[in-house]
């Protein structure tokens, strides 16, 4: 593991009430590395991700992304969470902006950029998934997938230092899914540090650097995919990844 | 004959004639109460829906206790009691401002709930997504939630915001001299109803527009929702 990790996860908790979703998470993220998370539903993969820009309040550990401590009271939290993007399974696009609106809206009032400067950088964002001749459509002109590709858009326009993607194909037909993948193998491509919570194995296997299994809030097992797909896994990773695979 | 009977009791026309003016006049007061109730009573709703939204538990309790008085009573009950309880803690408003209050504290009280309906109807990813891209509580409440908001709450508002309007009639029991008064005082005068059936066709009037307005921003913010 290169010393400056972007992402460095300690300890991490998180309980509903009496219920631990997240019983104690480490995980460390290097520069340009795809990390893949796979697990049962249920077993805290949304959660681990919601918690890292917190949009889900831990309930204890350390996060430090991009060396800024994330849980530190004095962290400014908005500044922080345009360095990280996220990408979420149901894309929530705003249905009465347009693509190009969806993308400019925190180019606009977060980094406070002019209406010129800030429609450059979104078609700029959205040339790189391939939609810059939508970038007038409303989300509900757009096919699911193109939906998810200006969600990513909204996300990498900003810059972020990583991106985070929540299941980000599991809403879309399966001949959909394919768009949205090859953005994100583009993504990965540039150099982009990645945390992906999905079941797409096939990209796993292409595109993935490291796969941790999670199960029941803590992680039991990762390593290259070539491992963790592979006989040499153990019981419970195999067993789940034959499941899926079926 | 039947016919004239009828005509002369509802339609007389030298009477149309004689007064025609005064309804007039009427109309002029009621139209400038019901601009003035729905400009304050719809901004008192936005403001306490947005306010609510932060969720300080004293100030929501405070609101609720607000929004649900006034939606409960009658509002012919708190024209009057304002209009002769506030002399005797000696405030003395002309009886054209105490509708103007009621009435705006009556709409302040239902849109704000309807509005506070259209925030909470918005999807909780709507806000996650504009959080997750270092917008604040209150720019995504501006730019991201209440546009979407508004546009669920137009048909509900437009049918509250007219039926509320047209409680500008209770001015008639304080001295307002709106429509419904200057039709009463003339019809009693003149003993005849065709005063009434002027006071009737001018709601007509005023209201037709108003509740094509209302149809017409329906359809006007109605957006294809994904």
């Amino acid at each position: 593991m290169a010393a400056a990790a972007i992402l460095d996860v300690r300890a991490l908790r998180k309980s509903f009430g009496t219920h631990d979703v997240l019983r104690g998470i480490d995980l460390a993220v290097a520069p340009q590395e795809l990390v893949f998370m796979i697990g049962p539903s249920g077993s805290g993969k949304s959660t681990f991700l919601r918690c890292l820009n917190r949009l889900e309040e831990p309930t204890g550990g350390s996060i430090v992304v991009d060396g800024v401590d994330m849980m530190a009271p004095k962290t400014n939290l908005n500044a922080m969470r345009r360095r990280i993007g996220m990408v979420f399974q149901s894309f929530n696009l705003y249905p009465h902006m347009s693509a190009l609106g969806n993308v400019t809206l925190a180019l606009r009032k977060v980094l406070r950029m002019d209406a010129s400067a800030a429609d450059a950088a979104g078609l700029a964002a959205l040339t790189r998934v391939g939609l810059a001749d939508k970038a007038r459509s409303h989300p509900a002109e757009l096919s699911g997938g193109q939906q998810q590709r200006v969600a990513i858009a909204r996300a990498i326009a900003l810059e972020p230092k990583i991106m985070l993607f929540d299941e980000p194909t599991s809403a879309l037909d399966p001949e959909l899914r394919g768009s949205v993948l090859a953005v994100m193998r583009d993504l990965r491509a540039s150099g982009m540090t990645m945390v992906v919570v999905s079941h797409e194995m096939r990209f796993a296997r292409e595109a993935a650097d490291r796969v941790v299994f999670l199960e029941e809030g803590a992680i039991v097992e990762q390593g290259p995919p070539g491992l963790i797909f592979g006989p040499e896994a153990g019981a419970r990773t195999r067993a789940f990844v034959s499941e899926i695979g079926r | 004959m039947q016919h004239s009977i009828f005509i002369d009791s509802f339609f007389k026309p030298e009477i149309i004639e004689r007064y025609a003016p005064d309804i007039a006049r009427a109309m002029l007061v009621t139209i400038e109460v019901a601009v003035l109730v729905v400009v304050t009573g719809i901004a008192l709703g936005l403001l306490l829906a947005v306010v609510r939204s932060f969720r300080l538990a004293p100030i929501n309790f405070l609101i609720v206790i607000y929004v649900d008085g006034f939606r409960a009573l009658p509002p012919l009950v708190l024209v009057l009691l304002v209009y002769f309880g506030l002399p005797n803690v000696g405030i003395n408003l002309p009886s054209g401002a105490v509708l103007w209050l009621v009435l705006s504290l009556v709409l302040g009280a239902f849109a704000e709930e309807i509005f506070w309906a259209g925030i909470l109807s918005v999807r909780k990813g709507q806000w996650e997504a504009a959080r997750s891209t270092g917008l604040g509580f209150a720019q995504t409440l501006a730019y991201v939630i209440l546009p979407q908001a508004i546009r669920l709450t137009v048909p509900p508002l437009t049918n509250r915001t007219i039926a509320i309007t047209k409680n500008t009639a209770l001015g008639s029991v304080i001295g307002v001299p709106e429509i419904l008064n200057v039709a009463t005082t003339t019809q009693s005068f003149v003993g005849n109803a065709t005063p009434l059936t002027m006071g009737a066709l001018a709601y007509v009037a005023l209201f037709i527009p108003v509740v094509l307005f209302g149809r017409w921003l329906e359809t006007r913010f109605a957006w294809r929702r994904a």
